[in-house]
């Protein structure tokens, strides 16, 4: 059915089949992975667990190695309203409740032979990760001890003071790139010796080509809604696009779904269609009067109704941390030069990672510069119990982002895996008191 | 000469000496530092676990150890959330009350928590605050070069303040005063493991923890002179059960915990402020110091749930800690809210249960001030195994 069939009131303009695209393909794409996946565990096949954060996707298609990215599959019981069940698995074999609801799901779907409500996930034959979280090393600690499966752990070194960030060229940047193309070459044996393959570059040459037109195209998609009215809603539709730029990265798809995406959002400027919401009757326009940032995640066990707390006054995420972080910095638009491809993977990689982990910890410096271009009326920080990576900083940039930005700031804490930690009539009640303020501040400024 | 900053403790009887050092390291205010900041000293904090301290004290900086308070923590509440461990907001807590003033503070990614405070700080103190990204993939055979490298950057910052040039004499001056240190805590470990009865866990913890701030060449000269007299100590070997502590890498338990403890065992090996005794035999003195340091680092050292060596799992290093130390069982602790401690638990209690090791797992807060319950199920713990 198409999406002007089922939304007569609105004018979606000559070409009505692009609308909405690109969330029904990223739905349908995805579960597609997921039956992948399925179909690699069903033939007792394991696949290679990677991070958001320095996914190292690019090494593991030149290898056509299966991947399984151990976040995603957490964050779907939540979305599934299952993630009590799994941490309460976790929980009884010896985990505790103040510790990442992501590690903990990912423990009872391997105590559960990798039973998934989207199908099965395989067991790993492979683990990469770096620091750009520390609990990523915690966690894959857990599969070496359950399988004893190569771990690779591979450091980036982030930003050590933003103020004096290495930047490319220099003699700090070149050591810093030169250690993680070590670790990198490295890591390319280990692969070699698990998948029984040899390295083939020019592979590698055309999964980075792929890599480098999503890049381009995710960049564009990010840039695009600084238009207004605002074509896509950050955090919602942002988490299917980060979702889409994580798990078809260096792939055909992944470079044909992003180009159709950015025809789709282009399109949607020229006619003036903003945001959107998929309802049961079809789409509905969603009212946009304020602009706002979301620093965090997104609320996974309540995902539509934390929305619903911001578009009931024609609140509008323009722009979100999480897309940065969440999608490793790859939406940066960064791109590998294909005539050094080694070399340049580990620097981009090294920008990336910075970058995804920079939105985390420096995210009130950052909206310092995109605050004005996407026209921030506020900033809405959800800080969460499992995530102190992204969650400890999140109260100071508050204050930064109040004092020296003069934004509206709200903060709501709550959790993105376990439902008992969220206290939703609390969250609402504050969401309703942070836009009597915006409201009043409107007001006074046009007076 | 440097005047000595803890003073008064010579000749008091080795009670009243420990309770004297006992209310130095427990002052969130810092005296000493005060002190040498008054003199015209600058001060490098640097946060838990390890820290090589010796380019900060080549340089002639005071490398303080900063690992938190038993504070209220008001004055960094509004700056934190609310599912965190207590040490990092008490941390914060204790420089934004001007408890210690700082020249430069270097923080670590140990943890999801603690590499945020070096984005915190910089936000809120007007001197430099940074990251030191010490390996995790202490695998790499590239991870020397880097190591090397990244404490040549520091160093670059840490002359910046000093306003000269360190020299390698220097840094090997320092390394070598480092290694008499690590020396004598090696010793005062022995000392547990051998005689717990002379050096219980509570004093041995004032003593580490006296290393977290005091000149180094000042605490050299004072355990020195004391090791002798806790070997002369009247004291008598107790049918106490021989336990060892683990889990108190970053936050330090309070004081009281540990008495706690051992009133009815010999904590007799723990790993309290490791960061200090990380690095496990001597630091070669010959070449590149640099170099030397980040060998030691990589090649010598012991482990904490914070650093990734596939060389060192953690669970098979603690079995190795309660063989030596010949323990009987042991105590594991975490930190409320610290994820690397208790994600290690797990790993910790699978082990020992494979291994038939009795263990009491508990929690703490550096504000915790009730030991009661603690000591009655300890209590019980103990009898348990006695009677079994």
């Amino acid at each position: 059915m198409s999406a002007s069939a089922t939304a007569p009131t609105l004018d979606f303009g000559p070409r009505p089949e692009l609308v909405g695209r690109g969330i029904n393909e990223g739905a349908r794409l995805f579960r597609d992975w997921f039956a992948e996946l399925s179909r690699v565990a069903e033939a007792g096949q394991g696949a290679a667990y990677i991070f958001v954060v320095g996914s190292f996707m690019e090494i593991l298609k030149a290898f056509d190695m299966p991947v399984s990215f151990p976040e995603m599959n957490a964050l779907q019981t939540a979305i599934r309203r299952v993630s009590r069940e799994y941490l309460a698995q976790a929980e009884d074999y010896g985990y505790s409740p103040d510790i990442c609801g992501y590690v903990k799901a990912d423990v009872a779907l391997q105590l559960r032979g990798g039973a998934h409500p989207m199908g099965k996930v395989p067991k790993p034959s492979l683990a990469v990760l770096t620091n750009g979280c520390n609990t990523y090393i915690k966690w894959a600690e857990i599969w070496e001890r359950l399988y004893e499966v190569p771990v690779v752990t591979i450091d980036i070194p982030g930003t050590r003071d933003f103020a004096t960030k290495s930047q490319p060229g220099s003699a700090d940047f070149a050591y810093e790139a030169r250690y993680i193309q070590g670790q990198v070459e490295e890591l390319i044996a280990v692969c070699e010796k698990v998948s029984g393959k040899k390295f083939d570059i020019d592979k590698f040459r055309e999964v980075l080509a792929n890599a480098n037109a999503l890049s381009t195209a995710w960049r564009r998609i990010i840039d695009l809604n600084v238009n207004r009215p605002a074509v896509y809603n950050a955090m919602t539709d942002g988490t299917v696009f980060l979702g889409m730029a994580n798990a078809f990265r260096g792939t055909k798809e992944g470079v044909v779904y992003f180009d159709q995406l950015v025809e789709e959002m282009e399109y949607r400027i020229q006619h003036g269609i903003g945001v959107l919401n998929k309802t049961e009757s079809g789409w509905s326009a969603v009212p946009q009067n304020f602009r706002l940032s979301i620093v965090g995640t997104p609320c996974y066990p309540i995902f539509r109704r934390f929305d619903d707390m911001f578009t009931k006054y024609g609140g509008v995420f323009v722009h979100s941390s999480y897309l940065w972080f969440g999608s490793g910095g790859t939406c940066a638009g960064y791109t590998y030069d294909l005539k050094n491809p080694l070399e340049s993977f580990a620097a981009v990689q090294l920008q990336m990672s910075r970058d995804a982990m920079d939105s985390m910890f420096h995210q009130a410096r950052l909206l310092e510069t995109t605050a004005q271009p996407y026209g921030l009326d506020g900033v809405v920080f959800h800080p969460i119990k499992s995530c102190r990576t992204v969650s400890t900083g999140m109260a100071d940039q508050r204050r930064h982002v109040a004092e020296k930005l003069g934004l509206s700031t709200l903060i709501l804490e709550s959790d993105f895996m376990d439902p008992q930690v969220i206290s939703e009539a609390q969250m609402k009640n504050r969401a309703d008191a942070f836009f009597e303020g915006l409201i009043a501040r409107r007001h006074q400024s046009a007076a | 000469m440097t005047p000595r900053l803890f003073t008064g403790w010579e000749g008091l009887p080795l009670e009243r000496l420990f309770g004297r050092a006992r209310d130095l390291v427990e002052n969130p205010h810092y005296p000493t530092v005060a002190a040498w900041r008054a003199q015209g000293g600058k001060v490098l904090g640097h946060f838990q676990v390890y820290f090589p301290e010796e380019l900060a004290h080549a340089a002639g900086l005071l490398p303080v150890k900063i690992r938190g308070a038993a504070t209220e923590g008001m004055e960094a509440e509004s700056r934190f959330g609310s599912y965190l461990c207590s040490i990092i907001k008490t941390s914060l807590d204790v420089a934004l009350s001007k408890g210690i003033e700082l020249d430069l503070f270097v923080t670590h990614p140990i943890c999801d928590a603690a590499r945020n405070l070096g984005a915190i700080w910089g936000r809120n103190f007007p001197y430099k605050s940074q990251i030191l990204y010490l390996p995790q993939n202490a695998n790499s055979r590239h991870a020397p070069d880097y190591l090397t490298h990244e404490y040549r950057r520091l160093l670059a910052d840490i002359e910046a303040i000093a306003g000269r040039k360190i020299t390698d004499e220097a840094l090997s001056a320092a390394i070598a005063l480092y290694n008499e240190s690590r020396a004598l805590l090696r010793r005062l470990y022995v000392m547990r493991r051998a005689t717990p009865w002379l050096l219980s866990g509570d004093e041995c913890l004032i003593l580490t923890g006296l290393a977290g701030f005091l000149p180094r060449a000042e605490w050299n000269a004072f355990v020195t002179t004391l090791i002798p007299r806790l070997e002369s100590r009247p004291a008598k070997a107790q049918d106490k059960m021989r336990v060892v502590l683990e889990g108190g890498f970053c936050e330090v338990p309070p004081i009281d915990l540990l008495q706690t403890i051992s009133r009815s065992c010999y904590v007799v090996d723990d790993d309290l402020n490791i960061g200090l005794r990380y690095l496990v035999d001597d630091v070669a003195l010959a070449g590149d110091p640099l170099r030397n340091l980040a060998d030691a680092y990589l090649e010598h050292s012991s482990y904490s749930p914070v650093q990734h060596d596939l060389r060192k799992p953690k669970e098979k290093m603690l079995l190795e800690r309660i063989e030596n130390a010949r323990a009987e069982a042991a105590i594991l602790v975490a930190a409320k809210m610290c994820e690397p401690g208790l994600d290690e638990q797990v790993a910790y209690t699978k082990a020992l249960d494979e291994a038939k090791i009795p263990y009491f797992i508990s929690e703490f807060e550096e504000n915790q001030n009730s030991f009661d319950d603690l000591a009655i199920q300890l209590e019980t713990f103990v009898e348990n195994i006695l009677f079994d």
